[in-house]
């Protein structure tokens, strides 16, 4: 073959160069147009709402579709405060299951309890409401919740948060179920975090003869700490936005209770439930409203956890 | 350069220096590389040998913040120029690596994967020229039942023998062997080092080792690098045997690196 | 009084069977779970389950109309998201060293693959289902896909960073141009690692409900007409389960059943296949 024509396919390869690469730019581009589609679109489905009712629909507990009074207090205090006693729970919670399974678990069990954990995780979370409404919100109500109102509830400041009719469901419940679906969250992020620290770190702290305990707290936590932040607040995204769980037992009430024994309501199972159901302009854009508060909250809680897991990762790249 | 030996130079290298971001990796290097010969680079890691190999294919440019300046002539054509196609540069300038590269497809596929950038071939004349290169490879023989198979599951020998078969396959002219043994065993290295015999009977061959006794076999000419220099190059048992630089003296009689 | 000694070894005895605790406490839900469904769930698995349509509150019937469409959506969602996940993580990977746009997607990747499943759902209302002024299979297609894509973004971009340079190095030194080197080298060397998201996001969506209910909805009818409302598995779950009926109730735990085993299938089948990958390497 002439030297001319081996070469020849050479000079057309460029432009196959050029098209691969333009489409895979576009396609990552498209992500961010995604994102700004998001938030455009629920900006504008918004609108009506919030010409209606400007700042006032964050301060105001009002929902009432028949005289088309809306206001976003109830689901956005019924988020903050079901996830909030999610991690009440699920931290103290994954630090154990991550300690167990990164310090303490034989070597041949770190697999398979780890893939548990990660099962857990896997489980969707309707399956996860279900089972809450079915199984734990009747035993809550008939065992837990009579103590809970005999013993805390009964307790002077706190005591209101903790007295109310037994229901089994409320926001309490909501909570608790919260918890069981982030635990496995945070617990691999956890565990991941954990598994970045020097083993020669730690192998000098027990050279000085300090407990496993001690080498955790005083070593291994120090080092992590921006991770495991970043790993709850993962978790916290997580738990804020979560639909199903939160809809079956949390109650749907459009009121603001002290008592967490309560039914409440939320943002995510406020709209599962009225969406569909929603006539006219402004109930709907209200309710789009809601979701664009939950965009917007989950965002900058996102937005921390990664900020900080990058900070994390980014020093490990020095250390090491 | 003198050498006693008759040669016509491949590659020219003039006043070549070589930039990672800021730092200065190779110091004003100039040299020539004989045509069907075998010439080694030496020296302590990180003095730059590998860096100067990987500039005759222009390897670097994969990475962002490396460049190169001055001249690098393959039969008198300047190889660094910017209008230089790249791909052609590679078709004619063929490399082997430190670690075997098989890619994650069969053995035969591997070979033509070269091949088929370059030349529309039909499947009898294909399949001649697949077994052409492993013949070339010495390594025919042991996987001509088995082509379809991939061709990560050779031994490391093996592979790094169909790595050579795949650089070849292409019909280069010149032939840059980055470490090609480091990761081998004793045995495979002595059927890399044979092979290395037979290929420049028809290649230019370019050889980067860390390896001084593996230099002194099968090089004709050896350079010896330091901290981005060149401080000496001329006929291997000149070197060798008789190095006119203190610096290289010290490194070839393990005083030093 | 304890010596210092005697009381560090028992702060460190007492946290660590807290933490052993802790471990037994996360399994506790674990199995729970899985013996609640089995135990509600095997009871309602019947042959009609898989060859009847859903049925009006009080007769028998089954969610064959609804695991076709969750099929249907599901695939679907899987073949319009994929490719574009898969082509944005490479470009992530191999082309993402300069420029603001690599690291500015996978920030905004990030956040996308955490966030929550109901404002896809809320998004795709608002810029398709009010546009077409009726739900669709399309509309629950396309919400699936915008979760796929964040998934198979990450996974793509993190398992071609498995791959060895050595290997677009080998494939360059061959002379072969860009596209074929990524298309045909490093993301062959990386398929197994990308097939494992691919399949870890069909177990993720094929359990969503949020973004399906303002989509899709739901079909009483056999339907396979993606532009018409199609019933899913778990919406019908969510329907049933919250139904005052016994046996809506008993088929919503049935298909809670088969749901949860095919997603921890899924999970499990992708996890094995990544080690295979991860070991290659």
């Amino acid at each position: 073959m002439p030297t001319f024509l081996r070469y020849a396919r050479l000079k057309l390869q460029n432009w196959p160069d050029i098209l691969f690469r333009s489409i895979t730019r576009l396609s990552a581009f498209s992500v961010l147009v995604l994102l700004l589609a998001i938030i455009v679109s629920l900006v504008i489905g918004s609108m009506p709402a919030i010409k209606a009712f400007g700042f006032g629909f964050l301060s105001s507990t009002e929902w009432d579709p028949v005289t088309d009074q809306f206001g976003a207090l109830v689901p956005i205090v019924g988020t903050l405060v079901t996830s909030g006693i999610a991690l009440l729970i699920a931290v103290p919670v994954s630090f154990g299951i991550a300690l167990f399974l990164t310090e303490l678990s034989p070597r041949w069990l770190r697999r398979p309890l780890g893939i548990a954990v990660e099962l857990l995780a896997g489980i969707p979370s309707i399956i996860y409401g279900m089972w809450g409404l079915f199984v734990f919100a009747p035993l809550f109500g008939e065992h837990i919740e009579p103590w809970i109102n005999d013993n805390i509830g009964v307790i002077p400041v706190i005591g209101p948060f903790f007295s109310g009719p037994p229901m089994g469901i409320g926001v309490l419940t909501a909570g608790i179920i919260l918890a069981i679906m982030v635990i496995p969250f945070i617990a691999s992020v956890m565990r991941d975090v954990f598994e970045v620290v020097p083993a020669l770190l730690k192998e000098s702290a027990y050279g000085l003869g300090a407990t496993t305990w001690e080498v955790m707290w005083n070593v291994v936590l120090p080092y992590t700490k921006i991770g495991v932040v970043g790993g709850i607040m993962l978790g916290l995204g997580r738990a804020l936005g979560e639909t199903m769980a939160v809809t079956f037992v949390i109650g749907n009430a459009h009121s603001l209770n002290a008592s967490l024994l309560m039914p409440g309501n939320s943002i995510s199972s406020a709209l599962a439930n009225e969406f569909n159901e929603a006539v006219g302009e402004l109930y709907t854009s209200a309710l789009i409203e809601l979701g664009l508060i939950l965009f917007f909250i989950t965002f900058v809680v996102l937005t921390i956890a990664r900020f900080m897991l990058y900070k994390l990762s980014k020093r490990e790249g020095k250390v090491t | 350069m003198i050498s006693e030996k008759a040669t016509t130079p491949k590659l020219v290298v003039k006043d070549l220096n070589f930039f990672y971001g800021n730092d200065r990796a190779l110091k004003d290097v100039n040299l020539s590389i004989p045509e069907k010969m075998v010439t080694a680079f030496i020296g302590p890691s990180g003095c730059g040998k590998s860096t100067l190999l990987r500039t005759f294919n222009r390897m670097y440019e994969l990475y962002p913040k490396q460049k190169a300046t001055g001249e690098i002539l393959l039969d008198g054509q300047n190889l660094l120029e910017k209008r230089q196609d790249l791909n052609t540069l590679r078709a004619k300038i063929g490399m082997v690596f430190q670690k075997p590269t098989p890619f994650p497809m069969s053995i035969y596929d591997n070979i033509t994967f070269g091949v088929k950038l370059y030349e529309n071939l039909n499947q009898h004349d294909m399949s001649e020229r697949v077994e052409w290169a492993l013949k070339k490879a010495a390594l025919w023989n042991e996987v001509k039942d088995k082509l379809k198979q991939s061709g990560t599951g050779l031994s490391g020998g093996q592979q790094q023998r169909l790595c050579i078969a795949r650089a070849i396959a292409v019909k280069p002219e010149v032939l840059l062997l980055d470490e090609p043994t480091s990761a081998l065993d004793p045995i495979s290295t002595a059927h890399i080092e044979r092979l290395v015999d037979e290929l420049k009977k028809e290649f230019t061959i370019v050889i980067v080792t860390h390896n001084m006794q593996q230099a002194a076999r099968i090089s004709d000419f050896t350079a010896y690098m330091y901290l981005g220099e060149l401080i000496e190059f001329g006929d291997t048992s000149a070197v060798f045997t008789n190095p006119k630089r203190k610096e290289t003296e010290d490194y070839i009689t393990g005083r030093f690196g | 009084m304890l010596t210092l000694y005697a009381r560090r070894r028992l702060i460190n005895w007492l946290s660590l069977g807290i933490s052993v605790l802790a471990m037994a406490f996360g399994l506790f839900w674990l199995g729970w779970i899985l013996f609640t469904l089995l135990q509600h769930g095997i009871p309602g698995l019947s042959v009609a389950v898989f060859t009847q349509i859903t049925p009006p509150p009080g007769s028998a019937g089954g969610l064959v109309n609804a695991i076709a469409g969750s099929l249907m959506m599901t695939a679907l969602g899987t073949l319009i998201g994929t490719p574009i996940g898969i082509l944005a993580g490479t470009y992530l990977a191999e082309f993402g060293q300069r420029g603001w746009l690599a690291p500015v997607t996978r920030f905004i990747n990030d956040v996308l693959l955490s966030a929550p499943s109901i404002i896809i759902g809320l998004f795709v209302y608002t810029v398709y289902v009010i546009k077409v002024k009726h739900f669709s299979g399309w509309a629950g297609a396309f919400a699936l896909a915008i979760l796929v894509i964040p998934i198979v973004i990450r996974t793509t971009e993190n398992m071609l960073r498995l791959v060895p340079n050595s290997l677009r190095e080998a494939a360059a030194a061959l002379g072969a141009p860009q596209w074929k080197i990524i298309s045909s080298v490093t993301l062959r060397a990386a398929r197994a690692g990308i097939l494992t998201g691919v399949m870890l996001a069909i177990a993720r969506i094929s359990g969503e409900t949020a973004p399906l209910l303002f989509t899709s909805l739901n079909n009483q009818f056999w339907s396979s007409n993606m532009n018409q409302p199609m019933a899913n598995l778990p919406v019908v779950i969510f329907q049933f389960a919250m139904s005052p009926y016994v046996d809506w109730q008993e088929l919503a735990w049935a298909g809670a059943l088969l749901i949860t085993f095919s997603v921890l299938t899924l999970n499990i089948m992708a996890r094995v296949l990544f080690r295979q990958q991860a070991s290659s390497h």
